[in-house]
């Protein structure tokens, strides 16, 4: 069931988790090693247990049961600097443009060079000079921004929940293409979604989920690194 | 980033949209003004007997006024999940409640400033002893209310009903607050009595409730 490289010690360990949410078991004795420099992707229908094990994980809510290590360290605050998550809602100030809801954020990681934040706003095909406030950005825009709130500390783990969903599919293709040339650097990345084809020419293992438990794991063969260089701008 | 660097950027980011929407502000000088407006139809004093009564009237203007700010300053960190942000960051929590208390505080001391004058016109208040000492004591007794306020908003933000929630827990811990903020308004109003103990007692208080809030706040923050 491992998919560990031999190379590199695993980024995750996860040690029986189980989360119940009142009598409800959202995740139900999930175990399990997953290697540095690899792109997941973690499917299954609604309920499956995707969202709660990567709230887990991101250290958003805490296991009902079992242990997991991430990054080497028990507690996720002793790595937060490395890990980036982005949840299903967009984790945005409507009320502030994307410019300086990018730079409040990077405050918080102790970034205070706007060059950043512009840079990760130009890396999802966003205008940095857009005064707009982010509540009158369409739903793409905000994925797209939430996308680069997530990884503009540069994390060396990336945990993204639906990040294709209201995208259209050229858009979502970039943005696949994106995930995967930064797998390419060494990042490790774990993509929960509902639109499998889009990753196929990028992952390196499709963890399947039912019932809160991984029931398969398939490794895929890679067809090779994407080409272009960011996202195509948005309106 | 140290814990103060990170205050005074969520302080102005807190601003800033306070500054856009005004959604804070604009309620609680409304309800602020209806009580003033109201209890002035209510009462009709005269002079001496507003001096005696102002005290309870001004705070309890503003304790109902600053609910419903402290209502709204843990709304705008869950519309959009934004709290997950912040929770999955290295950020001192502590950093977010300070800034959200600072925040509060001076909301509630601009609507005092706003609402001061209208209190001395509707009911004629002429202080006699030290309008300084009423400074003091409005800073202290702010303070106090939007320190426990901006907590107990926190620990009540899961909960479904979390308006009523609020002023069913904060009401009954700031007892012994406004009972010191009324005393000692009344006593420099009307210069029967030194409010000097009143305006201590506020000072304990203060120091306090905000250790407690400040030891407690991570594990509220990160409460299911």
């Amino acid at each position: 069931m491992s998919a560990t490289a031999p190379s590199s010690p695993p980024v995750i360990v996860l040690d029986n988790l189980v989360k119940f949410f009142g009598r409800f078991a959202a995740i139900r004795g999930i175990s399990g090693e997953f290697a540095a420099g690899r792109l997941y992707v973690v499917l299954g229908d609604n309920g499956a247990g995707k969202s709660t094990l990567l709230r887990v994980i991101a250290g958003l809510t805490e296991p009902s049961q079992g242990s997991f290590t991430l990054l080497g360290a028990k507690k996720v605050r002793e790595v937060a600097y490395r890990v980036g998550y982005m949840g299903h809602a967009p984790l945005l100030y409507d009320e502030l443009s994307g410019m300086e809801n990018l730079r409040y954020f990077a405050g918080l990681y102790g970034i205070h060079d706007d060059e950043v934040a512009r840079q990760a706003m130009l890396n999802v095909g966003l205008d940095p000079d857009l005064s707009r406030r982010v509540g009158q950005y369409s739903q793409g825009m905000r994925q797209r921004l939430s996308l680069a709130r997530a990884v503009l500390h540069d994390p060396e783990l990336m945990l993204l929940d639906e990040p294709f969903s209201n995208v259209d599919v050229h858009s979502a293709h970039d943005m696949a293409a994106v995930l995967g040339r930064v797998r390419d650097q060494g990042k490790t990345i774990f993509v929960v979604t509902h639109q499998a084809q889009l990753m196929e020419g990028v992952a390196d293992e499709f963890v399947h989920m039912a019932a809160g438990q991984i029931v398969d794991r398939q490794e895929v063969a890679r067809k090779g690194a994407a080409a272009e260089p960011a996202l195509r701008s948005a309106p | 980033m140290t814990t103060l660097a990170l205050t005074r950027a969520t302080l102005m980011k807190d601003l800033c949209m306070e500054w856009r929407s005004k959604d804070a502000i604009n309620s609680m000088l409304f309800f602020a003004l209806l009580v003033v407006v109201i209890f002035s139809f209510a009462f009709n004093p005269t002079a001496e007997e507003s001096r005696q009564i102002a005290g309870g009237l001004i705070w309890v203007a503003f304790l109902f006024a600053a609910v419903v700010a402290l209502n709204q300053t843990w709304a705008r960190e869950l519309r959009n999940q934004v709290l997950d942000a912040y929770r999955v960051s290295p950020a001192p929590p502590n950093a977010l409640f300070l800034a959200k208390t600072v925040g509060n505080f001076l909301f509630v001391v601009v609507l005092e400033c706003l609402m001061a004058p209208l209190f001395v016109i509707f009911y004629e208040l002429r202080s006699v002893g030290p309008v300084w000492q009423l400074i003091v004591v409005a800073l202290l007794g702010t303070w106090a209310l939007v320190v426990n306020g901006t907590f107990f908003a926190a620990l009540s933000i899961r909960t479904r009903s979390r308006e009523i929630m609020l002023p069913l827990i904060l009401f009954p811990i700031s007892i012994p607050a406004l009972l010191g903020m009324v005393d000692a308004t009344t006593s420099i109003l009307t210069g029967e009595a030194s409010p000097d103990f009143w305006i201590k007692l506020l000072a304990v208080y203060d120091i306090v409730f905000t250790s407690i809030c400040l030891m407690l706040f991570e594990t509220v923050l990160n409460a299911e």
